[in-house]
């Protein structure tokens, strides 16, 4: 269980990480600075299992990997949105970042709600209000990257190929 | 049979393709530049497996070259002894990376080229498939030489008609930005065609692909012509015979129609690329920095325009005018051409080639209250230096007018188009 952290509209990744942060790629010197512009006491109270809720578009803007690594750095166990930017999409998905897509959960969560995410089933629930919602299914080969772990770890005990078969 | 992007993953895939399956397609190059390319070696590192094919991966210093700091200079040292290591052959410090695939020759008609920056989506000017992707998966492509798509589906950007004199294809673009919103081709991919496209040439046509990714496409294509064979062919090193790729009965999500010649000069205000406006409701807007440059805008024909317009004047003395050439050939060649003497003369600062204003490294940061005007693509928060500046962008014409007056002002009046 976590505290949901909301977030508007097109939050691109300058504002979860600004370029002038992107000198390093350790992941916990990233996540001190991640969300500063819109949202400083972020970094400050974030704790392990909090979820990000966001709205639609999350992550758009740069290719820079930074973003997600700074959000997984600062330990939230997931984020939810409606969706996602492409490159962002990929990016989560293969540095073994939780993402669910639920329009349904974004438009009823509120910050500070409690939140349980069962990953597996795509379920979340909310603690604070009672409701339940389910985020879209992943395809099967995206499953297969995020139970391994990410891309990386798939690669080192799988060949690529095995992706779609 | 189908849109441009199906046609060209088609031809990789060694069979017919729709919009919706998924495909492991075998990738031609893979690009990445100072800022991405730590990642990807921290990536290959982990996966622990050889490079696939030396000749397919390209990189580039020019996020933060010439290196601003100690931190930005250990990380070039950090690459070059990565390939050096790797004995990798295409590696090049000579201007911005998109710009540098073109010229290079990397990209033609039906090329399927990744490369870890956001703008990766530029290689569709000459009729091939780029993506931007995160610097994991160019790891995994360096390893592998493979990457899995989505076929898209495809929106049609219809252009019509011819624009007036003062609009160029920025223009066009900001305003498909407006219209579309940022999430406006997410997923998608965006082909651009119609008359106005056809009769353009290659340094306007590349806008639209670049800001693509503005509108969140996978890509942005337009089908490869005599124009695309013409600069393959003079401007690069690349080897034909090149095959001119076009959308066959395709089906469309969805086409859109714009008469060109309908648009204004556009710009598109703080702080997003979709908060397009015509020129006139912001005219007269305070300038603090009118900066020229990036993949978007900072061509040698970019470069003439201004220069065009700013011989014999002076720029205002009070706003910072700094000109970036895309790239050390586009350097080069305006050197030799006169150009920046002539932008010197109305004082403006040139700089090395390179990326560092774009993201707020060095060359042209903004302090806290300060406004910019730009050629560039991007105008989010801070992407310019202080999370409390403003950036706008523009065509280089309109860049050129408002650094004589430091103010927002209409080409159209420099170029004596309105009284």
């Amino acid at each position: 269980m976590g505290k949901a952290w909301t977030f508007g509209e097109n939050m691109n990744t300058d504002e979860i990480i600004p370029g002038r942060y992107n000198i390093t790629i350790d992941p916990l010197e990233l996540a001190k600075n991640v969300f500063c512009e819109v949202k400083p006491e972020y970094a400050k109270n974030v704790k392990p299992g909090d979820v990000i809720v966001g709205g639609q578009n999350f992550g758009c803007g740069s290719s820079r990997e930074h973003a997600p690594i700074a959000i997984k750095g600062s330990q939230a166990k997931c984020i939810i949105a409606p969706s996602f930017a492409r490159i962002f999409f990929r990016n989560c998905i293969n540095i073994g970042l939780p993402i669910l897509e639920c329009p349904d959960a974004v438009a009823d969560i509120t910050e500070g709600d409690e939140v349980d995410v069962d990953l597996a089933t795509g379920q979340i629930f909310n603690r604070t209000n009672g409701h339940q919602y389910q985020a879209n299914a992943l395809p099967d080969f995206v499953l297969k990257i995020a139970e391994a772990g990410g891309i990386v770890n798939f690669l080192k005990t799988h060949d690529i190929q095995e992706l779609m078969s | 049979m189908g849109t441009l992007i199906e046609e060209i993953f088609g031809r990789r895939a060694g069979r017919p393709v729709q919009a919706g399956e998924i495909l492991l397609l075998d990738v031609d190059y893979i690009m990445s530049h100072d800022n991405t390319t730590p990642l990807a070696i921290k990536a290959f590192r982990d996966i622990g497996k050889p490079i696939h094919d030396k000749n397919r991966i390209v990189l580039h210093l020019d996020h933060a070259y010439p290196a601003p700091n100690v931190l930005a200079a250990e990380n070039h040292k950090k690459i070059i002894e990565f390939v050096k290591e790797q004995d990798l052959p295409h590696f090049f410090h000579q201007g911005v990376c998109h710009q540098v695939m073109l010229e290079e020759g990397f990209i033609t008609p039906g090329a399927i080229v990744i490369g870890a920056d956001s703008h990766s989506n530029t290689y569709g000017a000459m009729g091939a498939f780029g993506a931007g992707l995160g610097s994991t998966e160019i790891g995994v492509a360096w390893v592998t030489g493979k990457c899995w798509f989505k076929v898209p589906e495809t929106i049609r950007i219809e252009l019509k008609g011819k624009a007036q004199p003062g609009v160029y294809a920025k223009d066009v673009m900001i305003y498909i930005a407006g219209m579309m919103g940022m999430d406006g081709g997410t997923y998608r991919s965006v082909e651009f065609g119609g008359e106005y496209i056809d009769n353009l040439p290659m340094h306007e046509r590349i806008i639209f692909p670049n800001m693509s990714t503005e509108i969140g496409a996978k890509c942005g294509l337009i089908a490869a012509d005599d124009v695309t064979i013409d600069y393959l062919e003079n401007q690069t090193p690349a080897k034909g015979p090149f095959e001119k790729i076009q959308p066959v009965n395709p089906r469309y999500e969805r086409v859109i129609e714009i008469d060109v010649a309908t648009l204004a000069p556009q710009v598109a205000c703080h702080p997003d690329v979709d908060n397009a406006k015509p020129l006139t409701e912001v005219e007269g807007l305070e300038v603090h920095e009118v900066y020229i440059g990036t993949c978007t805008n900072a061509r040698y024909e970019d470069l003439e325009i201004v220069a065009n317009m700013l011989k014999g004047k002076k720029v205002n003395p009070h706003t910072r005018v700094i000109v970036t050439p895309a790239s050390n050939r586009i350097y080069k060649k305006a050197l030799n051409n006169g150009l920046i003497e002539i932008l010197m003369d109305a004082g403006c600062t040139v700089t090395g080639s390179g990326c560092g204003a774009c993201i707020g490294r060095h060359g042209g940061i903004l302090a806290a209250g300060e406004r910019a005007l730009t050629t560039m693509n991007r105008n989010f928060i801070g992407r310019m230096g202080s999370p409390l500046s403003e950036v706008y962008l523009a065509s280089p014409a309109t860049a050129a007018a408002t650094a004589l007056t430091g103010r927002i002002t209409d080409p159209r009046k420099s170029l004596e188009l309105i009284s």
